[in-house]
Order: C-alpha cells, then structure tokens, then sequence
C-alpha cells in the first residue's frame, strides 16, 4: 500500500543496533561498529533526518579541527583545560577519555583526503595540498591555538561521510527520515525498544525495534528568539537544523539529563556570526571598545571575582564574555576586532608573498566555515586589512560537544578513577551511582547510547572529538547486543497509537482547515512557525535571552515555567499542511522540551555559575561551597515534568596544575 | 543570506537520477515545483522557506547547473554584493564582489584523495574480539595517547 498525505504507509523493521543521526558522531560509529561487528550478524541501520554527505553542524565545512592532542600534550592537560573552560565542572573521566582516541580520528581524515596545514622545518606554514609528512608519521601541524590545528576543510564532511557510508554500504542507511520519539521496552521500562519516526519525502511512518541505540542528532538552536528576525532569521550561529531532538527524545525516554543549565552564547563577527578563533590565536588580533581600549585589559580585575577559573592562562569563555558585557552595558560599544592593527603587525615581518598568502588565509577561515560573514563584508565593502569588523555575542544555544557540556549522563572508562558511589542525597534510587555502569557512553536507560553533542558533563570535543565518541559509543554497542543475545525487544506503545500520535498535526490540520478561509488563522490550531515564535519569545525575555541582556531571576523563571506549560499543551495542538511541516512541528515540539529542561536546570542551580553566560540576578555569584556539583534531572513523561537533584562533583587530575 | 534558483538556468534536474538540491539541503528547503503550482515555474527549483537559509551553500555547491545564487539577507546587508562558488573534484574557486565593485578571487584545495575512492578499512586489521573491552579502537593510527598515569589522581 502506497501511503497518502493523512493515511501514511507504515513500515516496520527490527535491527539490532540502530544510529540516529548522520553527522559527526554517527559518521564515527559507522565507521568503527562494521569491524567489531563482522561475523557476528548483527543488524545495523543508521538514519538521518538529512543527507550524510551535507548533514549536521559541519555541513558547510570547517577550517579547522579544535581538538587535536598531539604527541607533546597529555590527555590530562586536555581534560583540565576542559573543566576550565566550563568552570569547573565537568567529568574528568569523560574528557581524558576523550583526550585519548581524539587523535586516532584526526589521522584518519588525513587519511581519507582532508588537506591538513603543515609547518615545514624553517616554520613556513603550507596548506593541505601540499602532501608533506601525515601527521601519523611525524608531520608537524599549524597550530592556531594549543589544541586547535588548521585544514582546508570545505568537504570535511563529505569526506567523513564517503568513509562512514563505505563502511555501512547504502543498504544499511535511510536518509530524510525524522525521528521524533524513543520507545521503550514493555517488560522493562527502563530499557530501550525502539524508535520511530517519519519520512520527509513520502507518506511512511518508519518504526523500528532495536535492542541498542545511539541517539546522537546534535544540539539545540532557535529555543531563543534570534538576533537576526525578518528575512535573515536563518543566521544563527549555531545550525538552523539542529532542534534538541537528542535531548528530548532521551528525557522522554527516562535518560537522566545532566548540566541542562549550561549553554553556549558565542562571541562572533556580528550579523553573520563568522568565527573569530584564527583571528585571535592566528593573526593576534586584540578585541577593542569604540574607545580603542583592549576591553580585556581594561577591565581584567573582574576576573578576580571568580577564582580560580579566571586566573588560568585562557580564562573560561563566559568570563571574557563577562568582561565584553561590561562594556555594552555601559555605553562603551561597538566592540570591534582590530583587525587593522593585527594585519599591519604582521606585514611588518612577513613578506609581500606571505602577506597575500595571509590574506587569502583570513577570507578562508570564513568561507570554509561561514561563508554569510563574506556576504555580509562584501555588502558592506569590509576589508579586514583597511577596516575593523563588529564582534557581538549571539543568543544562547545548548550543546555538549562546543565550548558547552549540557547533555545526558552516561558511563564513563573504568580505568582512571571515576567515582563508584554517590554522596549526595536526593539521587532517585532508580538510577546508577557512580560513573561508570558496565558500558561507555550508555545513558541510564539500558540499550540507550549517545556521543559527541549528546554527552553532557564534558565538552570541547569539536569535530574530531564527537567523531571518536562515537566510535567509543559503537565498540561498547556491540559488546552490550553480544551480552544481551536472547533479549527480544518488545515496544510498550502499539503501532497504532505510535502513528496516530506522529501524524496528529497532519489529521488536525486536514480536520479543520476549513473552518477559517486563510489556513494560517484558525483556533483550531498553532502552526509550528508561530509555537516557534512563542517559545522564542518566552525564553528570550525570561530566561535570560539577548531581550535582557542575558539576566533573570527566581521571578522571572516562574513565570516562563507557566508560559511553557501551556505552550506544551498547545503544541498537541501543531497543525502541518504537508510533510515539510510536519516536520517543523516536530523539531519544535524537541525545541519545547530543551528549553523546559534549560528553564528547570537554572531555576534549580541557586547561583550564577556561568556570568557571560547568564546571570541570575537574585543569585549573582559562583557558590562554590554549594553548587560545585552536578545539577542532572530526569523526566517523567506521564506527568510531563522535570525533576532536578544533585550529583557530587570531583576531579580525577590535579586541576591547580592549570594556576601556576 | 537565502538562496534563490536563476529561472533560465535551472533544468529540473531531468538528466539526472535526483533532485541534487533538493537531496542535498540539509534543512529541507529547496524543492522541486513539479507542476508549476508554487512559483509558476514548472520543474525548476525553489527554495520554500528563505527566511530558515543558513546559507550553508551546499545546495549551491552541488547543482549541476550553476543555478543557484545567494542574495544576502535584504533585512541586514546592503544590495550589491556577491559571493560565488564553484566547486571541482579537488578545489574550489570563489568569487567575492564587493558592493563598491572591488573583486576577489580566491582558491583553495579541498581534498587530497579522488572523490569516491576511500577504501575505509584497506590495510587495516580485523577486530580483535578480546580486546572489546579495554580503551583504544580496532585499528591503531598510531594516534592513542596513554598518558602519564600519574597524572590521575584517584587511581
Ligand atoms: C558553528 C559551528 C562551528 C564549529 N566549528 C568547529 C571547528 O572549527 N572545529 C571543530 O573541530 N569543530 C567545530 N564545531 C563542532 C562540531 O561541528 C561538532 O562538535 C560536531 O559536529 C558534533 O557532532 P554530532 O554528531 O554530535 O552532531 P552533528 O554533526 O551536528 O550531527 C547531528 C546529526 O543528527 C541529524 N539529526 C538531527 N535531528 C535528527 C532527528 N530527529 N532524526 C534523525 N536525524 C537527526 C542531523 O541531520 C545530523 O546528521 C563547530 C560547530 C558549530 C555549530
Ligand atoms: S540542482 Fe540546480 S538544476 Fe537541479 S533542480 Fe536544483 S537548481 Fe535546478
Ligand atoms: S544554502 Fe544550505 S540551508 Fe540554504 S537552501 Fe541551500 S542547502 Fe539549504
């Protein structure tokens, strides 16, 4: 049977391990999984809601890999740096895990064709076309910053996919199909059956049964309103695509959630958001006020207010956000890049050759990652060399593999000291204790596993990073389906109701579009665009969005609470007049629920833990007798609400390393 | 920064086995108005939701046609400017106009392998099932760093 718009064909299929997502991370377990899973016949899917080759936050390429360790540095420098940056807590075991196979997946891209930069012996610096050393063997890369090295990276992506689809084969992988929820097992409520999820390009309803699954389809954009609102909207820093579905479909399904309350609200070039980081580490550039003042300099005693994370040689991301909100607040904007100053510096001690060498390198660094920023300096004839660009921070965004660490809880390794128990009270009696329970990176729910965006608690794993948590991910997948052979997964959901609930908005908008003679105006229903303006608007003037310069309070977030739960509601109420909208609608209703766990997780943590970030006014300090601990949360989903409690925070390396 | 198709240039596609912009955007934006009953133009492209543009250009990369140009945001950017890719099998080559008329060209490599020639697992070794549980992946690319395990301080 051939489906129809409202009458959707349905297709059911088992697997025994399947991959949602196509992006960094499931291109990682791809590639890994099909090794440790010859000769045992497991069944393997993997399904995107994109296509693998453009799929993800790296669609439009990267200019540089941000997490590469090299042979000089020690996975424990890496994690402390990590804890750093996000202010103290994070899991230790996670990110020198991390720092451990990150390189192994940095060789491979090498490998498979991603030009990467390389400094020759007289430290001239060449692009990736020039085949010198591999890295593998002793080559020496550019680094822009102590973890960061430099790639021509506009296929990164495509190359990353071809290896990943290779190793599945096309048999093995659907793309365009949207996955909206997680099923879980009818014989164990705490263990994961299935998914389901529809295609975008034809009247199907896909359900799949499987034993284990990695949930890895990224972070959360567009939960706040966005700087840019008519026809620029688009223009977020962070992916238009990415909608929170890795967050919400894990707290429905009971995955403990960690660290909700952290985000990520980057400083960029304004209006196009272009990266900053080659223009700093890269071309020295220094960020200025309109005065010309260094702001960072200026205003450098603030750093003192947070000890320690403000003394270390790179102070965390919020705090230099911290200081550049000083001087907007006080009238002291626009806050520029000199990048004049900077490319006249180096003119100084380069020659005319290396000077347009240097040129072209900057126009690169953007048009390999942000091409927009180039639309935006053509329109406004910006030459970097003759005129100095607006840096602004964005609206907030959540992800667990940037400059951010909100995400699930999993396991972590067993062998570098992780807790075992827990101490601190409150801790539903449900859920494990210490870090590591028996498989890497499998959330709470038994069979659910995540990577790179996914993870919480850790962060600054970038491309290459998510990359090797996923390969980590797949090699503890298989292990978990060997062990579990005779488990037959059982949905705890009929079929039916899984369909009906998927093309709700479908049948609601076919019911009463009618009723009003513009199908956009109608009480009958909410379309997605509009729920999204709402949500938008709620958490941009409540929970500390740009609308309040980043601040809110116990007051504040009361009311948001209230507004979204009428909001979730409402979104029952989602109409969709074709298969592009539903799949709107269903992004959005994954945008409502990150938000709620984000409202919940700041409205439980008594204090400011991340100033630059956000501020909350009524407890505007770093208690770090208190709150240095983790904040996770779980979600009931008969009663549709959160829970928040403590885990004990401890650090497995010696963090006062980074103070001297 | 929204893509726009130029109504000449786009074929629909038709010689080909799908849709390449279409295929290949990753926020399902552009389509194929079959019969013309969208934008009056049938069997050419549009893009059906400008407004949620990342501008990520993939779709411009990909068309076959060259039929696909981004018109940077009319609510931010002044009119005039342009930048424009084409993209080979081991570079690619930009054009940038300024609003005032300055051009730029630039070009930068983009792979070091033949498209389509990555041989995922040639020359490397099988799994060895023995070691499932201990760190490090099946292959080793000489790039796992133990670390100094003293560095761990709850051991
Ligand atoms: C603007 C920006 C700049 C960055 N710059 C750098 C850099 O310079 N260097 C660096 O190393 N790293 C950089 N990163 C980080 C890097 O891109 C990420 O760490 C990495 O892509 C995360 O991998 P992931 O697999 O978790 O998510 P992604 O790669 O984003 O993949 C998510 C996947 O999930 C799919 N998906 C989403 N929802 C669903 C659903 N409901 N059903 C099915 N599929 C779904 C998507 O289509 C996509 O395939 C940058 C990230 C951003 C956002
Ligand atoms: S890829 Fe180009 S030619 Fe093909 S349908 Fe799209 S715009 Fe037209
Ligand atoms: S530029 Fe990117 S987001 Fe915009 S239509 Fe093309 S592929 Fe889609």
């Amino acid at each position: 049977m051939a489906g129809e718009f409202g009458k959707p064909e349905v297709v059911e299929e088992e697997v025994d391990i399947l991959l949602i997502g196509g992006g960094m991370a499931c291109c990682g377990a791809a590639f890994e999984i099909m090794r440790w899973a010859e000769g045992t016949d497991l069944k393997i899917k993997l399904v995107d809601k994109a296509a693998m080759d453009r799929s993800g936050a790296v669609a439009q390429g990267l200019s540089a890999i941000n997490t590469y360790i090299g042979s000089e540095q020690d996975p424990a420098d890496y994690a402390r740096m990590v804890s750093n940056d996000l202010m103290g807590i994070t899991r230790d075991d996670l990110a020198y895990d991390l720092g451990r196979h990150v390189d192994e997946s940095v060789h491979l891209f090498e490998e498979w064709g991603l030009p990467i930069w390389k400094t020759d012996e007289n430290g001239e610096r060449h692009d990736g076309s020039r085949g010198m050393t591999p890295l593998k063997d002793g080559g020496k890369p550019v680094r822009s910053g102590k973890w960061q090295i430099m790639i021509n990276g506009e296929s990164y992506k495509w190359i990353v996919a071809e290896a990943a689809k290779k190793a599945l084969g096309t048999d093995r992988i659907q793309e365009r199909i949207f996955i909206v929820k997680l099923v879980n097992d009818k014989n164990d409520k705490n263990r994961i059956a299935g998914a389901v999820g529809f295609s975008v390009r034809e009247h199907k309803v896909h359900v799949y049964k499987a034993k284990a699954i990695l949930l890895a389809a990224g972070g959360c954009v567009n939960l706040f309103r966005p700087r840019s609102v008519g026809e620029g909207q688009g223009r977020a820093w962070y992916p238009v695509w990415n909608a929170g579905s890795t967050y919400a479909m894990a707290a429905e399904a009971g995955a403990e959630l960690t660290m909700m309350e952290n985000r990520f609200v980057p400083a960029r070039f304004k209006d196009g958001y272009g990266p900053v980081g080659a223009w700093f580490l890269l071309f020295k550039a220094k960020a200025i006020n309109s005065e010309g003042e260094v702001y960072m300099d200026r205003n450098k005693d603030m750093l003192d207010d947070y000890p320690p994370y403000g003394h270390a040689a790179v102070p965390a991301s919020c705090l230099r956000n911290h200081l550049m909100l000083k001087e907007m607040r006080e009238g002291r904007g626009p806050i520029y890049m000199d990048t004049v100053t900077a490319l006249a510096n180096l003119r100084e001690t380069l020659s005319p050759r290396e000077v347009k060498h240097l040129e072209a390198e900057a126009w690169e660094d953007f048009l390999d990652m942000c091409i927009g920023q180039c639309g935006i300096w053509a329109g406004e004839n910006i030459e970097p060399e003759k005129k100095n660009s607006e840096l602004m921070p964005t609206e907030p965004y959540l992800l667990g593999s940037h400059s951010g660490c909100c995400g699930i809880w999993v396991s972590g390794p067993t062998d570098v000291g992780a807790p075992t128990d827990e101490t601190e009270a409150g801790v539903p009696a449900h859920l494990p204790k210490g870090w590591h329970w028996g498989y890497r990176s499998m959330t709470t729910v038994k069979g659910l596993f995540t990577a790179g965006d996914g993870v919480g608690a850790s962060g600054h794993k970038f491309s290459s990073g998510s990359h090797a948590e996923g390969r980590l991910a797949a090699k503890a997948m298989v292990k978990y389906c060997l062990d579990n052979k005779d488990l037959k997964p059982e949905l705890e959901d009929s079929v039916d109701d899984l369909v009906a609930e998927i093309y709700q908005p479908v049948k609601t908008f076919l019911e009463h579009k009618d009723y009003s003679t513009a199908i956009d105006v109608n009480p009958n229903y909410v379309t997605p665009r509009m729920l999204q303006f709402r949500l938008q608007k709620i958490m941009d003037e409540y929970v500390a969005g740009v609308a309040t310069y980043y601040t809110t309070n116990n007051h504040m977030l009361a009311v948001a609470e209230e507004k979204l739960t009428m909001l979730k509601e409402d979104a029952l109420k989602m109409r969709a007049k074709d298969l592009h909208e539903l799949l709107r609608a269903w992004e959005n209703y994954h945008r409502i629920l990150t938000a709620e766990a984000h409202m919940k997780h700041i409205q439980f943590r008594e204090e400011s833990r991340y100033p630059g970030f956000y501020y909350r006014m009524d407890k505007n300090f770093v208690d770090e007798e208190n709150w240095k601990c983790f904040v996770n949360s779980i979600y009931d989903k008969t009663t549709k609400t959160y829970t928040c409690f403590k885990r004990a925070h401890t650090d497995l390396v010696d963090k006062s390393k980074l103070f001297k | 920064m929204p893509t726009f198709v130029r109504t000449e240039k786009c074929d629909g596609c038709k010689g080909q086995d799908k849709t390449a912009c279409m295929y290949i955007c990753p926020h399902d934006l552009m389509k194929l108005d079959q019969d013309g009953s969208d934008t009056g133009h049938a069997m050419k492209a549009y893009n059906q939701e400008p407004e949620q543009c990342w501008e990520c250009y993939s779709c411009i990369k990909i068309c076959p046609q060259n039929a696909i140009e981004a018109r940077a945001y009319a609510d931010i950017v002044p009119l005039g400017g342009s930048v424009q890719p084409l993209r080979g099998t081991d570079s690619i080559m930009w054009t940038i106009k300024f609003r005032n008329g300055t051009m730029k060209r630039f070009k930068f490599p983009i792979r070091t392998t033949p498209e389509g020639s990555i041989d995922p697992y040639a020359g490397k070794p099988a799994a060895d099932m023995s070691k499932i549980e201990e760190p490090g992946f099946f292959n080793d690319e000489n790039g796992y760093r133990a670390g100094n395990r003293s560095e761990l301080i709850k051991l």
